[in-house]
């Protein structure tokens, strides 16, 4: 066991990932020498030469576009995108070729691109640094949307994502990568790519979280328990597909379902999940689905960002008004 | 606020080998000798050529009138433009294609009634891109260039001297995409044929609105050369495509070609060109069509003979009446077909809707090997 960041454990999945195969690479602005703005490729183009991890022109279609067409010719690109609000440029690239092409061509071209991106609030960062765009791609089909909450499940999913046959848009949650947690860098991971995961087991309510707000949820249980609430917490890991199983398991226990994102709650994953939930567990719920997430508001100036972000006062306060309902 | 001027000013002679007049060949001291090889018998190829693939194209806008085809994108008067490029490449380069590109698809063996499936509504692909290494239409302009010009990465790096060709029209040039797919290859020096064909319109806008210089000094900018060349003139699209194909497979990377040709016909079946479209320029292109020009040059050497002519168009008859039986036969694809190859690997979602929809649908699962009884 080595005890790692996330950064660090994504940086070893990449590392594993590179030796395993020769088709991967790993293409993006600043991750070639500088390792990328948050180390995440640290060293890697020392280990594995420029024509394996190289810097691209500053254009993010133009990463998305390029990697595609080194995906027909063979490769398994695995693409930075530097921050979450700088994925739009490449929007056309992911949504309307990358996903689309396997079904366009019937099933004749694969195009097995790993798409990186940190994301989230919560650093102090300016505009377009703090954002959580996953709604956006999770309702194209053709991509897989996964986000990873801890060092030993990044550093399997990464290696996972880029596997995949399928393009994978990888949400890392960028507060969270300086996380640390033991990690066997010689194991594989136990749960497949598109499972959830029970961090917390309990009997009262279900919370189901995310990436950076796992973290928040988890610490928001041990709070309920506290009080004498048990709360069982899902890492969903997965936002397309959705293991909706492991959450229906849940909710048949508990009865009470709450969802915490960083994205705005307006149609966000939290309103699949939640009118999902409602048509299966109908007879199983005991109060409505509770949505916590970000507000129907461009993401805030980080002064004030604090009243944005879901925190474990408004995930107990979620807590409160489901357990209020008889 | 409207567009200042329509005119490009700058003129550039755009470079020509097959003479305006009936006459024989031009010579140019660059690309002359990129043709050499070219004797009668590949005149004559290229002829028929020419006449093949407007005659399907011509079948095509007639299937299309007939309630065959719900759309329809023709190439007329862009016939050389297509014959003399993709007549440049070799089996094992991949071509990039928007969606105007029959006459290159047809020349890199795709069956064409396989073309017409796509705009019948059939498929939103047509034929399998690695069978003939050409991709299927790409609809949002300008989309495929980066794809080209990542693919040319992945050549340089298998150490493989093919190249990767991209062609778009004038309109795509004002996309963002193709901005970055000129200044990828330029700094990764990739092996890309970019390949415009200037049609003169965008739909309806002429090439005055997306540029008031020629367009093949964009290339300029990002380091890469530019070659203008008249799109009318088969063999000169030939030399210089030759010239570009070359150049990128011995490392020099990209090559901007400009095509300057003239899009005979409308945008597609459901425009109306009439609306835009001056009288006398269009007379002006009437006279240079690219089939009569080659013709002057066969006529010059005696070989348009009756019997020649004769033979390339019942070749050009014969493929047509395999178009229109063929697109007539079309087997429509199944209904839960719309659930395959979303996904390389399983989806539970998508298997979850699938089996909604059959089940709604009372479709048989051939998998559970019962199927309805007859009769009922």
């Amino acid at each position: 066991m080595t005890t790692l960041t996330l950064a660090k454990a994504i940086n070893a999945g990449l590392r594993r990932s590179l030796d395993t195969d020769d088709r991967v690479m790993l293409m993006g602005e600043d991750v070639g020498a500088l390792g990328g703005v948050f180390r995440v490729t640290d060293h890697l183009q020392a280990e594995f030469g420029r024509e394996r991890v190289f810097d691209t022109p500053l254009a993010e279609s133009g990463i998305i576009g390029t990697a595609i067409g080194l995906a027909m010719r063979g490769y398994r690109p695995v693409c930075e995108i530097q921050f979450d609000g700088f994925i739009y440029p490449a929007f056309d690239q992911i949504v309307s070729q990358l996903a689309k092409i396997h079904s366009r061509t019937d099933g004749a071209v694969t195009v097995p691109v790993t798409i990186r991106v940190p994301y989230g609030g919560g650093i102090g960062a300016v505009e377009h640094h703090s954002e959580s765009p996953e709604a956006y791609f999770a309702h194209t089909a053709g991509l897989r949307v996964v986000s990873c909450s801890s060092p030993e499940d990044a550093f399997g999913m990464i290696q996972q994502a880029i596997a995949s046959d399928d393009p994978v848009l990888f949400f890392e949650p960028k507060r969270r990568y300086w996380d640390k947690q033991d990690v066997d860098l010689d194991g594989t991971p136990t749960l497949g790519l598109h499972d959830a995961r029970v961090v917390v087991d309990g009997t009262d309510l279900t919370v189901v979280a995310y990436g950076p707000m796992v973290a928040t949820a988890v610490a928001a249980a041990r709070e309920a328990q506290a009080d004498g609430t048990s709360v069982e917490v899902i890492d969903l890991r997965s936002l397309s597909p959705i293991d909706f199983g492991t959450i229906e398991r849940s909710v048949a226990k508990t009865g009470r379902l709450v969802v915490v994102h960083e994205a705005p709650v307006f149609l966000g994953l939290g309103a699949e999940i939640a009118a999902r939930i409602s048509e299966r567990c109908f007879f199983l719920l005991e109060s409505p689905v509770i949505r916590v997430g970000g507000y129907f508001t461009p993401y805030p100036p980080s002064k004030v960002e604090q009243y944005y972000l879901p925190d474990i006062d408004r995930v107990l306060d979620a807590i409160d008004r489901s357990l209020a309902v008889e | 606020m409207g567009i200042a001027s329509l005119e490009i000013t700058d003129r550039i002679e755009p470079v020509a080998l097959l003479p305006t007049l009936p006459g024989d060949l031009l010579s140019h001291p660059v690309f002359s000798p990129y043709v050499d090889d070219v004797g009668d018998a590949e005149l004559v190829q290229m002829y028929e050529d020419l006449v093949v693939v407007r005659r399907i194209d011509a079948e095509a806008t007639a299937l299309q009138r007939q309630g065959e085809l719900g759309l329809w994108a023709p190439m007329l008067g862009q016939e050389a433009a297509q014959v003399g490029s993709a007549r440049a490449l070799r089996g094992t380069d991949f071509v990039f294609a928007s969606y105007r590109e029959h006459a290159v698809a047809y020349l890199r063996g795709v069956d064409p009634t396989m073309i017409l499936r796509f705009w019948r509504g059939s498929t939103h692909s047509g034929w399998n891109p690695f069978e003939v290494n050409m991709t299927t239409p790409a609809i949002v302009v300008g989309s495929q260039m980066l794809q080209a010009v990542g693919y040319g990465m992945g050549i340089l790096r298998d150490r493989s001297d093919d190249v990767a060709v991209t062609y778009f029209g004038d309109g795509a040039t004002s996309q963002g995409d193709i901005a970055e797919a000129l200044g990828f290859p330029a700094s990764f020096h990739a092996p890309d044929v970019v390949f415009c064909q200037n049609n003169q319109f965008a739909i309806s806008a002429p090439v005055g609105v997306q540029s008031t210089v020629p367009i093949v000094q964009r290339a300029a900018g990002f380091g890469i050369e530019g070659v203008q060349v008249d799109g009318n003139d088969v063999l000169a699209v030939l030399a210089v495509t030759r010239y570009a194909a070359e150049r990128a497979r011995n490392g020099h990377g990209p090559t901007f070609i400009e095509a300057v040709t003239y899009r005979m016909g409308p945008h597609t079946t459901s425009d109306d060109p009439t609306r835009y479209r001056d009288a006398e320029q269009f007379a002006v292109w009437k006279e240079r069509d690219p089939i009569d020009r080659l013709l002057r040059t066969l006529e010059h050497r005696g070989l348009a003979t009756p019997e020649m002519l004769a033979g390339a168009e019942a070749i050009a008859a014969a493929i047509a009446t395999a178009v229109r039986s063929g697109c007539l036969a079309t087997v429509e694809p199944a209904p839960e077909s719309i659930f395959e190859n979303v996904y390389a690997e399983p989806h539970p979602l998508l298997e979850e809707e699938r089996a909604e929809f059959v089940a709604y649908h009372g479709i048989p699962d051939p998998t559970a090997g019962d199927s309805p009884e007859a009769g009922r």
